[in-house]
């Protein structure tokens, strides 16, 4: 009696568990890839309805990020200049620019600037920018270097292994507090962990590890 | 086997010529894939809310009311005059130290140094791209000014200038009228002040 299955169908069950092995793992290097925030948020950048460069402000002009983002030393939230700080120097400089409408309109209106916000955390993520600032995290670990953009982008992940990352090992960040806001300042790499090890010791820095340390 | 790599590599061309590479530019908004609580309706600074007409989640200060902890009474500290006077008080209110000169030379270069330039000439990098050049500090008229109208000069504002007090907290007012006198003493010294052994040096 000749076999009623086929002798290729001897195979079969090999090469389905084969194939189901080899797309399973196509699907999960697939997901690990794009299911995280290094893809879905990096490289974020929004047409702004002003096309504010903060090349030419810090990095041209040597302006300081205070000057505009006045909370970042004293509150959670860094904020956004209103109007009228813009127009301490653009009622003079640049003062017809058709690009600077939306901020002479708000100015003259009293509502704000549409700015899209761009780094935008979970709302059960509470990120305290005075808390990092003030113990010698810069700018620069979140933001990227935020002085040389044209556009802003989201520059980093912002994921929650991005935030333990450094607070595991902040001797591998943190700064003398005098360089925070100096986005270009470069220590040798060798000597970041020493002198990172002395500043946590220095200012008692224990980033906490805790859910309740960032969640509540 | 042949069939399954071919469709293998054209899913993955697929998938790549969609979604692109990690970190490229993009103009979407970032996709939240488990928004478990990610968004909650609660306010958050500077963020819209429909809530309320003019759509701001940050409210404006009721009129007719001050925040906590912010500078009420007339007292010199606050106004920069004499109690119930409109007469300027000539030196400052504040014990001077050097974390005060250390702070008023830090907010000095934040908010003063874009126009009025590092040496407090008025030469300041805005006056390089229009703007109409900004006090020299070193102007006798202004060197004989007292304390307390610098400080009110800062808070409300002269000429070109706008007001600061909303960027610049009183405190803050006090350590930068601090660190301008510093600097004007260092373009009004005259030989004299250096001590005779050093003299010498000096002239070299």
């Amino acid at each position: 009696m000749p076999g009623v299955f086929p002798k290729w169908t001897n195979q079969l069950p090999l090469n389905i568990a084969a194939g189901l092995a080899i797309a399973g793992a196509a699907v999960a290097a697939g997901l690990g890839y794009y299911f995280t925030p290094k893809y879905t948020r990096v490289g974020y950048q929004p047409i702004q309805p002003v096309p504010y460069s903060h090349a030419t402000h810090v990095e041209q002009l040597g302006m300081d990020c205070r000057y505009c983002h006045a909370g970042v030393e004293r509150s959670w939230f860094a904020g956004l200049p209103d109007a009228s700080r813009c127009m301490n120097c653009h009622h003079q400089v640049l003062a017809g620019d058709p690009r600077l409408a939306p901020v002479r309109d708000s100015m003259q209106t009293g509502a704000p600037v549409a700015w899209i916000q761009i780094h935008r955390t979970p709302d059960y993520v509470y990120f305290h920018h005075a808390a990092h600032i003030r113990r010698g995290v810069s700018c620069l670990h979140c933001h990227g270097r935020v002085d040389q953009f044209e556009e802003v982008r989201h520059d980093q992940p912002l994921s929650m292994s991005f935030c333990l990352e450094c607070h595991r090992r902040p001797e591998a960040y943190l700064r003398p507090l005098d360089q925070v806001y100096n986005l270009g300042w470069n220590t040798d790499p060798a000597r970041q962990n020493e002198q990172g090890r002395l500043l946590a010791l220095t200012g008692d820095m224990r980033p906490p590890l805790s859910c309740s340390g960032c969640h509540r | 086997m042949r069939h399954m790599i071919l469709i293998l590599g054209l899913a993955a061309v697929l998938v790549l010529s969609l979604a692109g590479l990690r970190g490229c530019a993009s103009r979407r908004p970032p996709i939240e894939i488990f928004p478990d609580m990610d968004r909650q309706p609660k306010l958050r600074p500077q963020a819209r809310n429909p809530l309320f007409p003019d759509g701001r989640s940050s409210r404006q200060p009721v009129e007719g009311t001050i925040a906590r902890q912010a500078a009420w009474d007339g007292s010199p500290e606050n106004t920069g005059r004499h109690p119930g006077t409109t007469n300027d008080v000539e030196v400052l209110p504040v014990p001077v130290t050097p974390s005060l000169l250390a702070r008023g030379q830090e907010r000095f270069g934040i908010h003063c140094q874009p126009c009025h330039g590092p040496l407090g000439d008025g030469r300041g990098i805005a006056s390089r791209y229009g703007m109409i050049p900004a006090a020299n500090f070193h102007d006798p008229r202004l060197v004989r000014m007292p304390d307390g109208e610098w400080f009110r000069v800062i808070t409300e504002g002269r000429n070109q200038m706008a007001a600061y007090a909303s960027q610049v907290p009183a405190p803050d007012r006090w350590a930068i009228v601090a660190y301008l006198r510093a600097l004007e003493r260092s373009r009004l010294g005259t030989v004299e002040d250096i001590p005779e052994p050093l003299r010498s040096e000096w002239r070299k």
